[in-house]
């Protein structure tokens, strides 16, 4: 079992608290502008923790679609996290339901990267606790500050902090692309499929995520499998 | 706004969290079949490439930002850096390219 608890979660976690912070800011910004007050915008953050279907409902609350809609839109964009969490669990230690129950809370795309990257198996509990509770953090207090100052970070910061999460998840797929042609592949074929879903507008983005990630794990399964190896 | 805003958030709040809950407290315990083992353990791979493009060349209007910042992060990561260099490495990177447009 991997050693390492909640101190180096926190420690994995910051390159997310830094990746959030100007994302978080913005919807602070974004949200007061839309006529959210400071609770109304800060609550989401704190129950919702979900950057783009936060973004999204800020877009329909302008366009005055009811809430009903509202919700099943977020429900739409982050049913891929069926498919993270049930990947996430195979990497976890075993643990209490309530434990788990408490800590999927805090799984997002960056913090389901993290986590499911790391080399060692069966991750402790702790770990992921310190890797939600950076991310988290970060993004509940900017949303706030972002609101409080009702101002953006200076244009060339905003431009430049916007790459962050991405080089993120570059960082973290790239040693584990060396060497590996699998994890080439299956990163290459979902890479190819989300663009061809982007570029031909064919599903929204929440499920062109889960479907070519889907795809493409299951298609190099097969390949892996029918070749015997595994 | 109204209370329907604190409803919106409640519902936003609840159909977030079941996608997240419910694969992790169900499945504790349970061992799946082999072949659905494997596809899981590919997930975090694919997800990765699907993460990343194309998303990553529209971060801003401005395309070049995304084709830097691209460039940027795997030309730093290919040297084996670690996550933290690479993220602050291309932020640095588009922030001098942001200085000079």
């Amino acid at each position: 079992m991997d050693q390492r608890g909640f101190s180096a979660g926190l420690k994995a976690g910051f390159s997310i608290a830094i990746g959030y912070f100007p994302i978080a800011l913005t919807f602070g910004l974004l949200a007061k502008t839309t006529g959210l007050s400071l609770w109304e915008a800060t609550a989401m953050s704190i129950f919702v923790f979900a950057g783009a279907a936060q973004y999204i409902s800020l877009s329909l609350i302008t366009a005055g679609v009811a809430p009903a809609v509202i919700i099943l839109n977020t429900f739409i964009v982050n049913i891929r996290h069926f498919l993270m969490t049930a990947s996430l669990n195979e990497k976890m230690q075993p643990d209490a339901r309530w434990k788990k129950a408490l800590y999927a809370f805090g799984i997002t795309d960056e913090s389901f990267s993290v986590l499911a990257i790391q080399k060692g198996e069966n991750l402790r509990t702790s770990f992921a606790a310190g890797v939600i509770t950076i991310s988290y953090g970060s993004w509940v207090l900017f949303t706030a500050v972002g609101h409080l100052i009702g101002a953006n970070l200076p244009e060339f910061l905003q431009a430049a902090m916007s790459i962050a999460l991405y080089a993120m998840f570059v960082g973290l797929l790239m040693p584990s692309m060396r060497g590996n042609r699998k994890v080439v592949s299956l990163a290459a074929i979902a890479a190819l499929l989300n663009s061809l879903f982007y570029f031909t507008g064919w599903l929204s983005t929440g499920w062109a995520i889960l479907v070519s990630t889907l795809a493409s794990a299951v298609i190099i399964e097969l390949i892996a499998s029918k070749g015997g190896k595994s | 706004m109204g209370s329907w805003i604190w409803w919106t958030i409640l519902g936003m709040a609840i159909v977030t969290y079941i996608p997240r809950a419910v694969p992790l407290t169900f499945l504790e315990g349970r061992e799946l079949p082999p072949a659905i083992q494997n596809v899981l353990r590919n997930i975090p791979y694919a997800v990765l490439g699907a993460l990343i493009f194309p998303a990553i060349f529209f971060i801003q209007d401005n395309i070049w930002y995304g084709i830097i910042g691209a460039a940027a992060a795997f030309g730093i990561a290919i040297t084996g850096a670690n996550v933290m260099i690479v993220v602050l490495g291309s932020i640095a990177v588009l922030a001098v390219y942001s200085l000079f447009i």
